[in-house]
C-alpha cells in the first residue's frame, strides 16, 4: 500500500514539475496592453526628455550595447551586446571599437550598417548636415571626439580622454541607433527601427500601436503579436480599467503606494512590484539673491529636513534617504550609510539638528519675533505639490513662513532660469545609474541643468577625475567625497528618493522593472502571454 | 424675416471676427509657447536651436502677420500643422469631431428626453410626494460634479461587472458601442437634464394658471390635452432656450467626461493642445466651438418662430 501510495506522490510530482515546466515555455500572440500616463510629444527618443517616449518606442529600436533587461539593477556588468556584436577598449582607454552583426536590417528593409551608428552619434554631437529640434543628451557625448567606422560591421569612438562610463550611457534606453535613411522629422512621427517591434500608428492623446518585427534578427523573438499602449491621463479611470482587465499591465513605475494598495485589494492576483527609480526629490535654491545668498540660511535650511517624515508621509516609509546618487542597496553609487549621517542634516536627531538650525537662523537676524517670508516655487504636479507643502510645514520650526507658489509646467523652467524664485522644489531623475550623467547634468559650472548655477571648480575637477578612473573601487570612493561636499555645500539638498509600484496581470511573463532607472527597461522582446 | 437672417448671418460673422482676434491674443498673451515648453523641459537649451525652431513655426514674425496668415490659411480651409505631431491640424481635429458630436447629441438628446417630461410631471403633481422625489433628484442633478458622477459610474461598474465602459474604437458589438457613448453622454448629461427638469417645471406651472388653461378645462378638454397640448406648447420655449445655451456650456463638461472616460474627442484634445500650446490646434478648435455655438444659437432664434407663430422677427 506504502508503495502505491510513493508511486502515486511521484507520478503526480512529475505531473505538476512537467506542468510547470510546461507553463514556463515561452507561447508566442497577443497583444499586450498597456495604458500609457501621457501623450508624447513625439516617437523619437532622442528629441524627448521623458520615459513617457522611452515606454512605448523602445520596443521598436536597438542600441549598440543594452543593460540586461532581466536584471533589475543596471550596472557595467549586466551590458550585453545587441547590434553590436562585441566591444573592446583601447589600452590607453580612449577608443572603443564595436564589432557589429550583418543579419540585421531596418523596419524598411534597407541593411543596418556601421553607417547608421555614425550617422547617429554624429548626429547627437550636432556634426551632421541633419539636426534634431531638440537634443537633449548632446552633452552626453562631450568627451567623443569623433565615430569612425571600418567597413560596414566596425564602428569606434574616439574618445578626447578615458570615459569608462560611456558603455553604460550606450546602453541606456535613451540610446538607440537611427537609420541615416530616415530623416530627424520622419522619425518623430513614423519612427523606423531595428527592434523587435515595427511602429504601427500614434494618434495623440488616444493610443500607440507596435506590431511584432517577423524579421528580427533574434530568431523566435518577440513572442507577443504586438503591443498597445492606450493613453489615459486619468489615473483613476486608468487604474480602474487595469483592475477590470482592459489593460495587462499599468504604466511602469506609476502606480503610487497608496494606490498599489487600491489594486491589490480590487485585483489580489494582480503582480505589483515596488522599486526604486532613481528620481530625487530636492530643494533648489537660489542662492544668487537675499535670503539664501546667505549660506547659514542655506545650511539652516538643510538642517531642518526631517527626510524620514517626508517618506512616511507621501510613501507610507517606502522611500530612500541619500545623496545624489541612489541610495543603496539599488544604486551603485551610494555613500556608506556612516559617511552619509556624518554630512549636517542627515544625523537622526532631528530635534537636535533643528536647534543648531535655529542658531544659524538667530545668526542670520531671525527669530521667534521676526521670521523670513518667503515663497516656496513648485509645478502644479501632485509629486512636486505634496512634498513642497511638507517642506512648508518642516522649515517652521526654524523661524521661516513660506508660501506655496504653484506654477503652470510651461512657465516653472523659464522661471528658474530667470532666477524668479527663492526655494524651489525639484524632482532630478536620472536616465543612468551612472556619476557622469548626474553630477555634469546637475553641478557642472554652466550646465543648462544646472538651476541653481552652483559652481565649484574645485569640485569640478574631481568631476573629471573620477570621469576618467578606470579601477572601479578607487572611482566609488571618489563619488562618494564628491556627493558628500555636494551636499555639504547645499547645492542642491536631497530630501529623498522615492519607490513606485508596477503592477501586470499574472499570465503576463517576462517583464522585470528596473530598480536603479525608469528608462532602460522596455524593449519586451522576450515577453509573452501565458493565456 | 429674409432682412432679420441676413442681419443675424452678418452679426454672427463680425461675432466670429471678434472670437478670432480674442483666441488669437490671449494664446499669445499666456506666457510660454510650444518652443519653450520643448526645450526647457528637456532641460538643454541652446539658445541658436531655440530660435532656429521659432523661426521654422513662424512664431519669431509679428503678431499680426501670424494672426494674417492663419485667417488666410482658414478662409482657403487650409488650418496649418499641429506643432507637436507636425501633421495637419485638419487631420487631427476632423476625425475627432464626430467622436464629441455623438456624445453632445445623446447627452443632450439624454437632457431633454428625460429633463422635460419629468419636468411636466413635476408640475402637473405639484406640492405630491412625487414632485419632491423629482426636485430632490433634480437638485441632485445640479449639485453633483460630473467628473465625480463619471468615476463613480466606472468604479460601480467595475465592481458590479468585472468591465468598464471606457472607449474603444473599434466596439464589437452595438451594445459596446452604444455603451460607449451612452453612459458618458447620462454623466455629462444628468445635470443639463435636471436643469430642463426645473426649467419645465417652473414654466409650466405659470402657464397652467394662465387664463385660457382654465378655459380648455371649462370646455372639457382631457387633462393630458391640456397638460402637453396647451400647456407644453406654450411652455417650452424658455425650455428651448435653455437647451441652446446648455449646447454652448456642454464643451466645459465635456473636457471632464471624455478625460474621465478616456474619450478622445475634441474636448479633451483641446486641454491637451492647450497644455503643448499647440496654437494651429488651439485656435482652430476654439474657432469650430465659436462657430458651432453661434449657428446653434441662430438655430434656437429660428425655432421660436417656428413654434410659437406669435413671434415675426424683424416687425
Amino acid at each position: 500500500m506504502r508503495s502505491v501510495q510513493a508511486l502515486a506522490v511521484a507520478v503526480l510530482s512529475v505531473l505538476t514539475i512537467s506542468d510547470v515546466s510546461r507553463a514556463a515555455e515561452p507561447k508566442s500572440g497577443g497583444i499586450f496592453r498597456i495604458y500609457h500616463r501621457d501623450s508624447p510629444g513625439s516617437a523619437s527618443i532622442h528629441e524627448g526628455a521623458t520615459y513617457s517616449l522611452n515606454v512605448p518606442f523602445m520596443p521598436i529600436f536597438n542600441n549598440l550595447v543594452i543593460f540586461d533587461q532581466h536584471i533589475a539593477q543596471n550596472s557595467a556588468s549586466t551590458i550585453r551586446p545587441e547590434l553590436a556584436e562585441s566591444w573592446a577598449w583601447s589600452a590607453d582607454n580612449k577608443t572603443l571599437t564595436f564589432k557589429l552583426r550583418k543579419d540585421v536590417k531596418w523596419h524598411d528593409g534597407k541593411p543596418f550598417t556601421a553607417a547608421d551608428v555614425k550617422c547617429t552619434f554624429d548626429m547627437l554631437m550636432g556634426k551632421s548636415q541633419q539636426k534634431f529640434r531638440q537634443n537633449p543628451r548632446k552633452s552626453w557625448y562631450d568627451q567623443v571626439d569623433e565615430v569612425t567606422t571600418n567597413g560596414d560591421d566596425e564602428a569606434s569612438f574616439k574618445l578626447k580622454r578615458p570615459q569608462p562610463a560611456l558603455l553604460s550611457l550606450l546602453a541606456s534606453g535613451y540610446s538607440p541607433v537611427y537609420p541615416c535613411h530616415v530623416s530627424p522629422a520622419e522619425m518623430r512621427t513614423k519612427p523606423v527601427g531595428t527592434g523587435p517591434f515595427k511602429f504601427v500608428e500614434f494618434k495623440a492623446n488616444e493610443s500607440i500601436k507596435l506590431t511584432k518585427n517577423p524579421d528580427y534578427f533574434k530568431k523566435g523573438l518577440p513572442y507577443l503579436d504586438g503591443i498597445e499602449f492606450t493613453i489615459i491621463p486619468n489615473r483613476s479611470t486608468a487604474i480602474l480599467g487595469f483592475v477590470s482587465g482592459k489593460f495587462d499591465m499599468t504604466f511602469p513605475t506609476e502606480v503610487s503606494i497608496p494606490l498599489l494598495k487600491d489594486v491589490k485589494s480590487q485585483d489580489p492576483k494582480a503582480v505589483c512590484v515596488v522599486e526604486p527609480n532613481n528620481v530625487s526629490t530636492n530643494i533648489i535654491i537660489n542662492s544668487t539673491a537675499p535670503p539664501f545668498d546667505n549660506l547659514d540660511i542655506r545650511r539652516a535650511l538643510a538642517l531642518a529636513l526631517d527626510r524620514k517624515a517626508f517618506i512616511q508621509i507621501m510613501f507610507e516609509g517606502q522611500g530612500d534617504i541619500g545623496g545624489t546618487m541612489e541610495p543603496a542597496p539599488d544604486g551603485l553609487w551610494a555613500m556608506p550609510k556612516d559617511m552619509l549621517e556624518q554630512i549636517p542634516g542627515y544625523g537622526p536627531d532631528i530635534e537636535k539638528n533643528r536647534e543648531e538650525a535655529r542658531k544659524l537662523m538667530q545668526k542670520a537676524g531671525y527669530g521667534p519675533d521676526k521670521h523670513l517670508q518667503i515663497k516656496v516655487s513648485t509645478r502644479n504636479i501632485a509629486v512636486y505639490r505634496d512634498p513642497a507643502i511638507i517642506l512648508i510645514d518642516q522649515i517652521k520650526s526654524i523661524y521661516i513662513d513660506a508660501e506655496l507658489d504653484v506654477v503652470d509646467t510651461a512657465q516653472w523652467f523659464p522661471k528658474i532660469a530667470r532666477k524668479d524664485y527663492s526655494l524651489g522644489l525639484n524632482l532630478t531623475g536620472n536616465a543612468v545609474d551612472e556619476p557622469d550623467q548626474s553630477f555634469y547634468e546637475n553641478y557642472a559650472c554652466g550646465s543648462e541643468r544646472n538651476y541653481t548655477n552652483y559652481c565649484n571648480k574645485d569640485i569640478e575637477k574631481l568631476f573629471d577625475q573620477q570621469s576618467e578612473e578606470t579601477n572601479l573601487d578607487k572611482r566609488k570612493k571618489l563619488v562618494w567625497e564628491i556627493d558628500k561636499k555636494l551636499q555639504e555645500d547645499v547645492a542642491r539638498p536631497i530630501i529623498f528618493h522615492a519607490r513606485t509600484g508596477t503592477c501586470w496581470k499574472p499570465y503576463v511573463k517576462n517583464v522585470t522593472i528596473m530598480s536603479n532607472s525608469s528608462y532602460n527597461g522596455y524593449r519586451y522582446e522576450d515577453v509573452w502571454l501565458d493565456q | 424675416m429674409f432682412a432679420y437672417i441676413v442681419r443675424r448671418l452678418f452679426l454672427m460673422l463680425v461675432t466670429l471676427f471678434g472670437i478670432s482676434v480674442i483666441i488669437f491674443v490671449l494664446l499669445r498673451v499666456v506666457p510660454g509657447n510650444i518652443v519653450d515648453i520643448l526645450f526647457d523641459a528637456a532641460g538643454f537649451v541652446d539658445p541658436a536651436d531655440k530660435a532656429n525652431l521659432e523661426r521654422e513655426l513662424g512664431l519669431s514674425q509679428p503678431i499680426v502677420i501670424q494672426y494674417l496668415h492663419w485667417i488666410g490659411g482658414l478662409l482657403h480651409g487650409d488650418l496649418g500643422y499641429s506643432y507637436v505631431s507636425e501633421k495637419p491640424a485638419l487631420e487631427e481635429i476632423l476625425p475627432r469631431i464626430p467622436i464629441t458630436a455623438r456624445l453632445a447629441g445623446l447627452a443632450l438628446l439624454f437632457s431633454a428626453s428625460i429633463g422635460i417630461p419629468l419636468g411636466v410631471i413635476s408640475a402637473v403633481h405639484q406640492g405630491s410626494k412625487l414632485d419632491y422625489a423629482l426636485r430632490v433628484v433634480s437638485l441632485s442633478g445640479l449639485s453633483l460634479p460630473s467628473f465625480w458622477l463619471g468615476l463613480l459610474i466606472l468604479m460601480a461598474s467595475v465592481s458590479l461587472f468585472g468591465t468598464m465602459p471606457i472607449f474603444n474604437p473599434n466596439p464589437k458589438t452595438w451594445l459596446e458601442a452604444l455603451t460607449i457613448y451612452a453612459v458618458p453622454a447620462m454623466a455629462v448629461g444628468f445635470r443639463s437634464a435636471a436643469l430642463t427638469m426645473r426649467i419645465t417645471r417652473s414654466s409650466m406651472l405659470e402657464i397652467l394658471r394662465q387664463d385660457y388653461i382654465r378655459t380648455a378645462r371649462a370646455k372639457g378638454a382631457s387633462e393630458a390635452s391640456v397638460n402637453y397640448h396647451h400647456a407644453l406648447k406654450n411652455a417650452v420655449l424658455p425650455v428651448i432656450t435653455v437647451i441652446g445655451i446648455e449646447a454652448a456650456f456642454l464643451i466645459g463638461g465635456l473636457i471632464v467626461t471624455e478625460t474621465v472616460f478616456n474619450i478622445p474627442g475634441i474636448a479633451r484634445f483641446l486641454v491637451e493642445a492647450l497644455r503643448w500650446r499647440d496654437y494651429p490646434i488651439v485656435q482652430n478648435l476654439v474657432m469650430f466651438i465659436a462657430v458651432v455655438v453661434v449657428v446653434v444659437n441662430f438655430i434656437v432664434d429660428m425655432l421660436y418662430a417656428a413654434i410659437d407663430p406669435r413671434i415675426r422677427f424683424g416687425d
